[in-house]
This record gives structure tokens, sequence and C-alpha cells, in this order.
């Protein structure tokens, strides 16, 4: 609960900086890297949010249902454009794994760390 | 639907958002019976199908599953914990994870947004597209922003999500790429969160990459969705 609860804090404090200062990010962007930030200085102890962190992370689905309901009154203009729309999902996102498997996998590696999945992965 | 403020305006408030959680619960036990059955299609489908048969307007569910979507907000924030976690982790591959996953959003965003306007679609529609690989919170802040639709950026990201999540590890594992920080960067990038709880079932250590990476690709896409 001590989790939920700051992760709120944050991002209203998020809110804040975005409507307050007109900072030019999402008010979750904004939390979001505040929290990491406040993390890494210690400001925020990890085990006062990890419980918290993987129930959130677990149950993020819940919260899109809304937005997928949302989604089936504007049924007319994903049909219109369904040939693009299945298109771009299927090949912009080969494309997007590809591109970011093969920079790490080719890249310059001294220590060979590759190996390391075969033991973890099993 | 606004991501700005959870206020209950109407008395109908709980209807939608008690609509949204019981259809989850069911949902998240249905899945339990039938493995194939995806949760979050599960629930939406079964909401849509009470909204009609009830005759309900959308307006009616609205205001009480905008509660639910306001908590899209702190649950993006809980994805500082993977980010400061992992990123111990992969500290000594810090480089090389993060040109991925920069390369990997850059390249999403491009190619999405080169093949919807090539196709003729509506601006709307290309910048409810644009962010499809990040999570929902991020793609619905993009799509917000720049004039796309939110709802339709969600949709567009559970599809996203889904389609990386099933065809992923089998078409990098074919494409030569098998290491747990390729592979988890990979998925991360593209298939957000639904991609990582898949990597998360089988491997740990991927499921954390994932995680670092679909934080890490949100928020790059966002910014850089800001400059352009």
């Amino acid at each position: 609960m001590r989790g939920i609860a700051l992760f709120t804090i944050f991002y209203l404090l998020g809110i804040g900086l975005e409507k307050g200062l007109s900072v030019p990010l999402p008010a979750n962007v904004i939390g979001l890297a505040l929290l990491t930030v406040s993390l890494s200085i210690g400001l925020i102890k990890l085990e006062w949010v990890d419980a918290g962190s993987s129930i959130a992370i677990r149950h993020m689905g819940l919260l899109f249902i809304p937005a997928i309901v949302g989604a089936a009154a504007y049924g007319n203009e994903l049909r219109a454009a369904w040939l693009p729309v299945t298109l771009s999902i299927v090949l912009n996102t080969l494309f997007t794994m590809l591109a970011a498997g093969a920079v790490i996998r080719l890249w310059p590696d001294r220590r060979k760390e590759h190996d390391v999945s075969r033991s973890t992965s099993a | 639907m606004t991501l700005a403020g959870p206020l209950p305006h109407n008395p109908l408030f709980l209807f939608g958002a008690l609509l949204t959680i019981i259809f989850y619960v069911c949902a998240l036990w249905l899945r339990k019976k039938i493995r194939w059955v995806h949760p979050l299609i599960a629930a939406s489908a079964a909401i849509i199908l009470v909204l009609k048969a009830g005759g309900l307007s959308y307006e009616t569910y609205q205001a009480g599953a905008d509660m639910v979507s306001w908590a899209l907000g702190p649950a993006t924030v809980a994805l500082a914990v993977p980010l400061y976690k992992h990123a111990a982790l992969i500290r000594r591959r810090l480089a090389p994870v993060l040109t991925g996953i920069t390369v990997g959003a850059l390249i999403s965003a491009a190619s999405t947004a080169c093949m919807i306007a090539m196709s003729g679609a509506s601006a709307e529609l290309l910048y409810s597209a644009i962010a499809k690989s990040s999570s929902a919170p991020f793609s619905m802040a993009v799509a917000a922003r720049q004039g796309g639709i939110p709802e339709l950026a969600a949709s567009l990201s559970v599809l996203t999500g889904l389609f990386g999540s099933l065809a992923g590890p089998a078409f990098l594992r074919i494409c030569g790429i098998k290491d747990d920080l390729s592979v988890g960067a990979a998925i991360g990038t593209s298939s957000h969160g639904i991609g990582t709880a898949r990597l998360m079932s089988y491997s740990e250590k991927q499921g954390s990459v994932s995680g670092f990476a679909m934080a890490a690709a949100g928020i790059i896409t966002t910014v850089a969705m800001m400059l352009v």
C-alpha cells in the first residue's frame, strides 16, 4: 500500500509540474523520472515500493480495459484503414525488435557475456 | 476521456469502475481454465456486449471508467522500480542496451509513421499509432498531445504487444538473436508490458531486461515525440 501511495504522490507531483510549470512532458513520465532519480539517490528506499510495483505492473492490464472498450467507439476509423494498420502492427513490430536486438547482439563485446543466456534461461 | 482528473461527477461513477473490475477478475479466472483466452480482450469484449445488451451508452460506462484510467498514471510511475532495479543488473552492458532500445524506439515511430502516411490514412490515426510499441500510458499521452485519439492509441498498443509477445520470441530465434540481454531488450522495446509478461513466464532475466526496456523505450519515445 505504501508503494501505491508513493506512486500516486509522484504522479500528482508530475501533474503539478506539467500544469504548474509547463514542463513539456506528460505527468506520468515526469513522475516516473522523478521516482527513478529518487531511488538512485536513496531518497526513496527500494523496499518501500518493491511490492507495490509488482502488484501495479502485474495488474496494469485492468487499467487498459476502459480504453479498449472506448476504442470500440472508433471501430469505423479502424475498419477503414484495417490493412495499413494490420501491416504496420506486424511489420513495424518485427523491424523494431530486430533492430533493438541486433544492435545489442552485434555490439563489440570484450567479455563474451552473451553466453550467460545458456545458464539462466534453460 | 481525460488523464487529468478522476473526480466523480456522476452518480453512476461506481458502475463503470465495478463493471471493469468484475469482468477483469472473471477474465483472469477464465484464463486459468482456458489458456488461450487473453484476459484484456475477453474482459473488454464482455463489457461491450453488456453495454450493448443493456442499451447503455458509452458515457454511462465512462463516468466510472475514467477513474480506472486515471490509475494508469500512478501505475506508470511504478515502472520506475524495474527501471532502477534492473539498471544495476545490466550496468556492464548499459551502453549497447540503451543504444539498442533507442534505435528500436526511433525505428518503430519512423516506420509506423511512414507506413500509415503512405496509406493515406488520417493524421488522427497516424498520431494514435505512432507510439504503439510503447505501453498504453505512453502511447495515450503521445496521442493526446499530438492530436491522435487516446482510446485508439491504447488499443493499438495492446494489439502490438499481443502480436509481439506471440511472434517475437520465435522470430528472434530464427534471426539468431538468443542471448538474454538482446531478446529482453528487443521484446520490451517492441511489445512493452505484454511481451514482458510473456518473457517473465519462462526467464526472469529476460523478463527483467524487458521490463527495463519497456520503461526506457516509453520515455525515449515520448521525449522524441515532444521534440519532433
